[in-house]
């Protein structure tokens, strides 16, 4: 089992034409997703990597039944591209593009609380259910199927983690990037609520970093709905206030929300253990399977 | 980005927000011929992005010449918490009874903008924000429906404002409101409004951020953006395009993608050392991007030694090692030692290229870290 995308997911790249669009569309394809359909607006009847490509995502979905898409859409055209997704029905849509405009993901997170559809992202590296399929881009050959779910704020963070897992024979149900961004679809708390609910995963692994207060919420929920054992890592440790440490959502503010700290002891409290070093969250996942 | 609070004026002027009269100067001279014009008493106010100008000595007022001379001549040139001030905003002075704090910001948890309205302006409103946020009345907005005109009111009458001022503050924050969506602001604030001895109701100060990632929709703003470094190795990342934060101690980190580097900052103290700095070069990295973040970790003083950490998703291994050879052939002597560590994405090909008499290399991220810890350690001494 795993959570939000397995081998039934059909997936419309939008913006496959574009250089990230065709290269991420190819490495998913080898990956084994089932990548059916692109949509780029004066595009349609072309061919990407042999996927056929149309004018619209409501077309896609009309004729290659895609269940999920994944945009690689430049930052200026993102959030009509999201919209575009939500407004077409899908199950699944996953934003990649890093810089969309918080104004623009302020009216999108509001339609999101108007549709089924879940969003991934933006400024997110995508999820992946290993064995099965990939939506974003996130390095394939480092995950192995297996047990364990994780959810991690960012990406190459995601890729460090994991493979401190794979090398000791423990494999993923299902590894997702929730998105660096102040403003984001699914949180925290949506991925935890569906690995708790998912009879395959018996850990979960969660990355935060500094900024906001999406860990302590977490937390808060591990505490009262979780029987998943879960490890946790907070990024961000030695990162000075009112510094902004690259993601936009990544920054201590100066009244002193958003620190390490909080993160660390709120997820303590909550019976969660906080490792100093990835090798650590590895080794506290060793001990709970 | 950050305006400074002359050119945010500017903007709230046009947009009819009562500012007081003022003008711009950048010499003693100046500041003396604006006040001539201005009147006094006047307000001279320094002119960079840092919070807390006040306090810092950063904002004098004058109510004669000297005063004036004294003021000017104390504040321009002087180093506010890190940047010069070159530039003072000459104000006419406000004989307040009252100060209000009135602002738009992004409520992230929410995920809607907050229209925020208090009655204790004039401090830091994080403090109050700590100490007394029931001070503070708050009213989210649909960014779909923008502010609604009972939503202003409703937030005014709730932070308590009297009734013969609710008016007037409820037209303010409208109209910062309106500025906020139009501009795509991730902040705008007046702190304080000022309540005049003649009941007027006057922005006297204005803070105006904008979001990065949207100035692509607003050149005019764009072309305001002024250089506001604190110091040069900022500027030069500004330069090349990274992601920069400089830090106090001597093992300088070079990562790719935020959450990563910053982990590496972390092990770099867990393991005794201390972070230089932060340097994201992004995803999908070429090589003379990795050489011109070698270039930038390399020419701070503080850095002892180095790490390279990058675990490739869109990175290239084959691309960072091409980089980390074409910035260190250059030199007969490696000026700082310098360990690599590579994982992910073409790897294997980035250590058959990497050469290994110039860097040292380590599997993984906790030896690296280790290592480099313990090369700044040797240099240090």
């Amino acid at each position: 089992m795993s959570i939000f995308v397995d081998d039934d997911t059909r997936v419309v790249v939008q913006g496959i034409t574009g250089g990230e669009g065709k290269f991420h569309t190819q490495q998913m394809l080898d990956y084994g997703t089932n990548v059916v359909a692109g949509a780029v607006p004066g595009k349609g009847g072309q061919e990407v990597e042999g996927v056929p490509v149309y004018d619209t995502v409501d077309q896609a979905v009309e004729a290659e039944d895609a269940t999920a898409s994944v945009v690689f859409v430049p930052p200026a055209f993102a959030g009509d591209a999201i919209f575009e997704a939500l407004d077409t029905d899908l199950d699944l849509v996953v934003a990649i593009t890093e810089g969309v405009p918080t104004q623009d993901m302020a009216k999108v997170n509001k339609r999101l609380g108007e549709v089924d559809t879940k969003l991934l992202g933006p400024n997110c590296p995508g999820i992946i259910t290993p064995g099965e399929a990939k939506l974003g881009i996130l390095p394939g050959n480092i995950f192995e199927s297996g047990n364990v779910g994780l959810v991690s704020r960012s990406g190459t963070l995601t890729y460090q983690v994991v493979s401190n897992l794979t090398e000791r024979g423990i494999g993923q149900t299902t590894a997702i990037g929730i998105g660096g961004d102040p403003i984001i679809g699914t949180s925290f708390v949506d991925a935890l609520e569906a690995f708790e609910a998912d009879p395959e995963t018996d850990a979960v692994v969660m990355c935060g970093e500094i900024g906001g207060e999406d860990e302590e919420q977490a937390a808060k929920y591990i505490a009262e709905n979780m029987d998943t054992p879960v490890a946790g890592f907070i990024a961000g440790r030695t990162a000075p206030p009112g510094k902004r440490m690259g993601h936009a959502g990544a920054i201590v503010s100066g009244s002193g929300t958003g620190t390490a700290e909080s993160k660390i002891s709120a997820l303590n409290d909550a019976g969660v253990p906080v490792g100093d070093t990835p090798e650590e969250v590895a080794d506290s996942i060793e001990d709970f399977l | 980005m950050k305006l400074h609070e002359y050119q945010a004026k500017e903007i709230f002027a046009e947009a009819g927000i009562p500012v007081p009269e003022s003008q711009l100067a950048d010499s003693v001279e100046g500041v003396l011929d604006a006040v001539a014009e201005i009147g006094y008493p006047a307000a001279i106010k320094a002119q960079v992005h840092v919070g807390g100008r006040g306090k810092a000595g950063g904002i004098k007022i004058a109510t004669n010449e000297d005063e004036a001379r004294e003021a000017a001549d104390a504040i321009l040139g002087m180093d506010l918490k890190g940047y010069t001030v070159d530039r003072v905003l000459v104000e006419q002075g406000v004989d307040f009874v009252d100060e209000y704090y009135v602002g738009v910001t992004m409520d992230r948890g929410e995920g809607k903008p907050v229209a925020m309205v208090s009655t204790k302006g004039g401090v830091d409103i994080e403090q109050v924000a700590e100490e007394d946020p029931e001070a503070i009345a708050q009213e989210h907005i649909d960014p779909a429906f923008g502010l609604h005109p009972y939503q202003a009111r409703k937030v005014v009458y709730d932070a308590g404002v009297p009734a013969e001022y609710a008016r007037d503050v409820t037209s303010i924050l409208s109209k910062l409101y309106d500025l906020y969506e139009d501009n795509d602001a991730s902040d705008i604030e007046v702190n304080p409004v000022m309540i005049t001895a003649d009941d007027d109701v006057i922005a006297a100060d204005a803070v105006m951020n904008i979001d990065e990632d949207a100035l692509f929709r607003h050149p005019d703003l764009a072309e305001m953006e002024e250089d506001a470094y604190q110091n040069d190795l900022e500027r030069k990342a500004g330069e090349y395009g990274f992601d920069y934060v400089r830090l106090s101690g001597n093992t300088g980190i070079i990562g790719n993608g935020a959450g990563l580097v910053m982990t590496t900052l972390d092990l770099v103290d867990y393991y005794g050392g201390t972070p230089a700095n932060f340097l994201d070069i992004g995803g999908g990295a070429k090589a003379e991007r990795v050489a011109n973040a070698l270039d930038m970790v390399f020419s701070d003083e503080n850095v002892d030694s180095v790490v390279f950490n990058i675990f490739g998703g869109i990175t290239r291994g084959d691309e960072v090692a091409k980089g980390i050879n074409e910035a260190l052939e250059q030199f007969d002597e490696i000026p700082k030692p310098v360990v690599v560590r590579l994982a992910g994405t073409n790897a294997k090909e980035g250590m058959e290229i990497l050469n290994t008499d110039l860097v040292q290399v380590e599997a993984t991220l906790a030896e690296a870290v280790q290592r480099a810890v313990k090369n700044a350690e040797e240099v240090a001494q």
